[in-house]
């Protein structure tokens, strides 16, 4: 596979908000779209949520993840767009320039005409929740006990208790019921649930696992694995109430304590982040405040359905490709000057071909070596020569100036590059 | 089979390493011994991570002698060893005009020690340092010759310098008793069989206690914990800079802000004496005091960036002054015992016994040679140890160089702290193997931000496996007992490994 | 009269439903917003249906585990053998999302089928 230096969009990530911004960024005419995905495989989280309950809005059908993932995988692939797996972007810059590391490609540099950010989130982790007591092995995030159980197989415990009604928590108390571990308890800080209703009725009632609400956990039993976790009701301050603690036999305990948008490289960009949300501050085309970085899906904010993230996917992939198709655009009208015969350097560098239009344009340069006699001053386009005039001497210490004038255009029109040269009359 | 050497270590932290590391300059058979599954699990890998300038400890105690001995030791260390450390200077910051003749007091007490490099400064010129300071800051003791370490590696690259010089470092080999002829100790008796030498060499921290009474010596020294917790900050919401101190006080030196060498804030540690020498939990109370020391300091800080805990157990003990007639009972105790032969006792090595490791291990050198110990020097050896490479800390030149070399380093394991596959392999098979989760974290800072793990850990149980060549279901976090997995999804069967 | 409380799983919206029985007859069912709710408030008072998704041993993939579930509902009280069945398959990679892995599961008329393409290891 030929990896190239520059693209019209990358998007980070191939969860759902990412391949949908894929998608919608090659259909909406962007040429080269690259995907960086960090996984092995393209899918995201979706891979390891292999529940059903995903796709009611986009394809009037309850399909499970990997299932909705397949769906926009398979589009994707057909569309010629270009997957990078298992390659993490190390750092991104306001000029939208990337820096992947990857074991079978090495540390590349790619340039982005435009970028979908589509990392979505991360799951808070104990410290966010402070629990007191051991730090021993068996305090899982949800998501890790998920891609063990349902990706690689292994089952990370056998008495669980699950800290948070997250959705992830309460389908992680069916999944392992129904791969034969025992969920001792689900409990809850906050007077309500924090996940679906469905997920409580078809995860926990089902299968008579118990949800507290208004309890946590008050201290992590066990020095090596956790043996224990002690229980406790609280307050609607959440101030732990004495005398209703409760010791509960387990090996593991699981935190479903809710969701942050992942948005460290986004940081690295120069992007800024709504405290609120996590997330970045983007405009109704989820363009963030640094110019042709976009954000789509979890990465902006938490959301409650795949459906949604994926539509916002497609809205950031499609103003990705028409940012990226507006920079080629203005890319495209510009013409390199190219110092020629006695020239080392000319100011401007490039020059917009419709810019004559707006009047003259003085084409700043110096020589590399004197010429004490008659000089022939030439800008010449590919095939024509545009301007040629004549000096009496010209010397490196000074400045030469030509000037294009607005009648010129059409001639500029008809060439890709302009070359200065400067030489004797008598060599002419 | 007997395994005979010239000099046993018992206890692998870093005051055991750092013996381990002076004592490989010289011919002789040389082993260490660790109950636990990597080095430096105990104080060593949960302290403040500080090489502190010497004007904390008492005037005439072994602690002052030993700290100021050794703070000018790691610039030199840090060089050969090549491990993280920094002379970044700390501050004692006085809080209201009343806490400001304590600070100058201090400053007195350090003159004494001998320490250099110590100036007053006042409150405006303390705020303009650290913005965030508490506006009551009064003034502050400026001690330019202390430190910042990463303590981890210090002691690993101290050991593996030992071994890469001659040194054995036994893991999981748990010290029982001692070998005796006569009232010479010629071994000890380990959970993995008999090991004879010459000199046994007790550092074994917060149990040293245990190991000089079974060597008959000292029953009146007890150590008892004093528990430290700390609080770890996400770097990319707090960035402290400084190493703050609070006032000192009789329960120690006090609830700190300070930066370290990983870039991230880390705030404690309280000092709480508890009976229970394993007890590591966390607990609410220690939370809340540690909340209201640090806004003592920094009163604005961001508590909702924490991403982790830690809690260290320092070894305190009941050693009796250095110098006679000091009214002191928490010295150190570094000595060969008249009482016993071929026994070289420590104990009571709190802090500052990071910062003294080396000034320790330099006087057990030399309590050796007073002891008529023949030491000759070895004719090949090598003080330097490399640093092993750091993919977050490289350039983008530097990265794909490297990655060149080797394809491994590509691939991005814990996505916080951005540490590679190559990294992970090349701990697994360095001179001290890292053969648990958290051997591979306290060596490359892998999962320690602000996801904890929740990426990199199935990715490191199955790259452990494979590269140690055992079964996932072997994989521990620090040790037997801490396994990750039970069982595969389908099979019904437990595997329980325990 | 008896009446059922449930929660509607047909969608995310979770609609709080009263189902009034006469016996083992449904007479009335409040608190639905949608046609959807109506049949699951009803096939819900009488015969709960659910979707069962797990995984089964693969062989030759690039995981250990396929994804699978089953293609509709099944009754509730069935779950358990279901996943039985489940239990018991094993399959060589590769296979293509969709396939059926068993048809007319214990004889529901629902098949199980693949929840992703699952490539072999080259």
């Amino acid at each position: 596979m030929s990896i190239k230096k520059q693209y019209d969009v990358v998007v980070i990530g191939s969860g759902p908000g990412g391949l949908a911004a894929a998608i919608e960024a090659k259909k909406g005419g962007a040429d080269d779209v690259l995907v960086v995905e960090r996984d092995v495989e393209l899918g995201g989280i979706l891979l390891q949520c292999i529940h059903n309950g995903f796709g009611l809005q986009t394809f009037k059908e309850d399909l499970p993840g990997p299932e909705y993932a397949q769906r926009y995988i398979n589009e994707a692939k057909t569309l010629g767009i270009t997957f990078l797996l298992d390659t993490m972007v190390m750092d991104v810059t306001s000029q939208r320039k990337l820096y992947l590391s990857s074991r079978d490609f090495g540390y590349l540099e790619v340039d982005a005409r435009a970028i979908v950010l589509a990392m979505g989130c991360r799951e808070r982790t104990r410290a966010q929740v402070r629990i007191p007591g051991y730090r021993p092995n068996g305090v899982f995030n949800a998501g890790t006990a998920q891609r063990w159980v349902n990706v690689e197989g292994f089952m990370p415990g056998k008495r669980f208790v699950i800290l948070g009604s997250g959705d992830i928590g309460m389908i992680m108390a069916r999944r392992l019921t129904f791969e034969g571990a025992h969920v001792e308890r689900v409990l809850e800080v906050q007077s309500y649930l924090s996940g679906l209703s469905r997920n409580y009725v078809q995860c926990l009632e089902d299968w008579d696992i118990s949800l507290q609400l208004q309890h946590t956990v008050k201290k992590i039993i066990g020095k090596d694995r956790v043996e224990a976790i002690e229980s406790v009701a609280v307050d609607d301050k959440w101030n732990f109430i004495p005398g209703t603690e409760e010791i509960i036999p387990c090996d593991t305990l699981l935190l479903s304590v809710g969701l942050i948008p992942e948005n460290e490289l986004s940081k690295k960009a120069g992007v800024i982040l709504d405290p609120v949300t996590g997330g970045p501050f983007v405009d109704e085309h989820f363009q963030t405040n640094v110019p042709g970085i976009f954000a789509a899906g979890n990465v902006v904010h938490v959301y409650d359905l795949v459906d949604y993230v994926s539509m916002a996917g497609a809205g950031a992939g499609k103003s990705a490709a028409e940012f990226a198709i507006a920079e080629k655009e203005r890319a495209a009208r510009y013409i390199p000057l190219v110092p020629g015969k006695n020239v080392r350097y000319i100011v401007p560098h490039k020059l917009d071909k419709k810019a004559l239009e707006q009047g003259d344009i003085s084409l700043q340069m110096r020589v590399t070596r004197p010429i004490e006699e008659d000089v022939w001053l030439e800008v010449r386009g590919d095939e024509n020569s545009i301007v040629k005039r004549s000096e009496r001497y010209v010397r490196p210490g000074e400045m030469v100036t030509i000037v294009l004038k607005p009648r010129m255009a059409a001639e500029l029109e008809k060439t890709g590059k302009l070359t200065v040269d400067i030489y004797p009359k008598s060599e002419a | 089979m007997q395994e005979k050497y010239d000099y046993i270590v018992i206890g692998g932290g870093v005051v055991g390493a750092m013996i381990a590391r002076w004592l490989s300059r010289y011919e002789g058979r040389l082993l260490l011994i660790e109950k636990e599954a990597d080095i430096g699990m105990g104080c060593s890998s949960a302290n403040t991570a500080i090489v502190h300038a010497g004007y904390d400890p008492l005037p005439g105690s072994l602690k002052a002698l030993m700290n100021v001995r050794a703070n000018p030791m790691w610039d030199q260390l840090a060089g050969e060893l090549n491990f993280p450390f920094e002379r970044r200077g700390d501050y004692v910051v006085a809080v209201g005009e009343e806490e400001l003749p304590l600070v100058e007091k201090l400053m007195q007490q350090g003159i004494r020690n001998g320490v250099p490099g110590m100036t007053m400064i006042d409150g405006p010129e303390m705020r303009s340092r650290e913005r965030d300071i508490n506006p009551e800051t009064s003034g502050a003791l400026w001690a330019t010759t202390g430190g910042i370490c990463d303590p981890f590696q210090v002691t690993v690259a101290a050991a593996e310098n030992a071994v890469n010089n001659g040194a054995t470092v036994l893991l999981n080999t748990e010290f029982q008793d001692f070998i005796w002829e006569g009232n010479r100790v010629i071994g000890v008796k380990t959970n993995r069989g008999e090991f004879f030498a010459r000199w046994v060499i007790n550092s074994a921290g917060i149990y040293s206690d245990n190991v000089m009474h079974k060597a008959g010596v000292r029953p009146e020294f007890f150590i008892k914990a004093r528990k430290g917790e700390y609080f770890i900050f996400d770097r990319a919401e707090v960035q402290i800079h400084n190493v703050l101190f609070p006032v000192p006080s009789s329960r120690g030196k006090g609830i700190l802000v300070t930066g370290t060498l990983h870039e991230n804030t880390i705030v404690g540690p309280n000092a709480n004496v508890i009976d229970d020498k394993e007890d590591t939990s966390l607990t609410k109370e220690g939370m809340d005091e540690l909340i209201d020391g640090a806004k003592k300091l920094i009163p604005n800080l961001n508590l909702r960036a924490s991403i982790a805990n830690f809690v260290g157990l320092r070894p305190m003990g009941n050693g009796p002054a250095w110098t006679p007639g000091l009214n002191y009972n928490n010295d150190y105790v570094i000595e060969i015992p008249s009482n016993v032969q071929g026994f070289v006792n420590l104990g009571g090595i709190e802090s500052p016994g990071l910062t003294s490791a080396p000034a320790i291990a330099e006087m057990v050198v030399d309590l050796l040679k007073d002891a008529g110990e023949n030491l000759v020097a070895k004719k090949d050896w090598d003080p330097i140890r490399l640093a092993r490479p750091r993919y977050a800390h490289m350039t983008h030149q530097e990265r794909r160089l490297l990655c060149d070399v080797d394809p491994s380093y590509g691939r991005v394991i814990c996505r916080c702290e951005n540490v590679t596959e190559g990294e992970i392999i090349a701990e697994v098979h360095a001179p001290i193997p890292a053969q648990t989760y958290d051997a591979i974290k306290r060596r490359t800072w892998l999962g320690t931000g602000r996801c904890q793990a929740g990426f990199d850990m199935t990715r490191v149980v199955a790259i452990l496996a494979r590269e140690l060549g055992v079964s996932p279901f072997e994989i521990t976090k620090r040790g037997k007992g801490s396994e990750y997995l039970y069982r595969k999804t389908k099979d019904t069967e437990v595997t329980d490994v325990n | 009269m008896e009446e059922k409380n449930f929660i509607c799983t047909a969608c995310p919206t979770g609609c709080k439903l009263i189902v009034r029985m006469e016996g083992e007859e449904v007479v009335k069912i409040l608190g639905q917003r949608c046609r959807k709710g109506e049949t699951y408030g009803r096939q819900e008072a009488i015969a709960p249906q659910r979707m069962v998704a797990s995984t089964v041993k693969i062989a030759n993939g690039i995981h250990p585990l396929l994804p699978v579930y089953t293609k509709g509902s099944i009754p509730k009280r069935k779950i358990m053998e279901v996943l039985e069945k489940i239990r018991a398959v094993e399959l060589t990679a590769p296979v293509k999302a969709e396939d059926v892995v068993i048809a007319n599961v214990i004889g529901t008329g629902v098949d199980v089928i693949a929840s992703r393409d699952m490539p072999a290891v080259k």
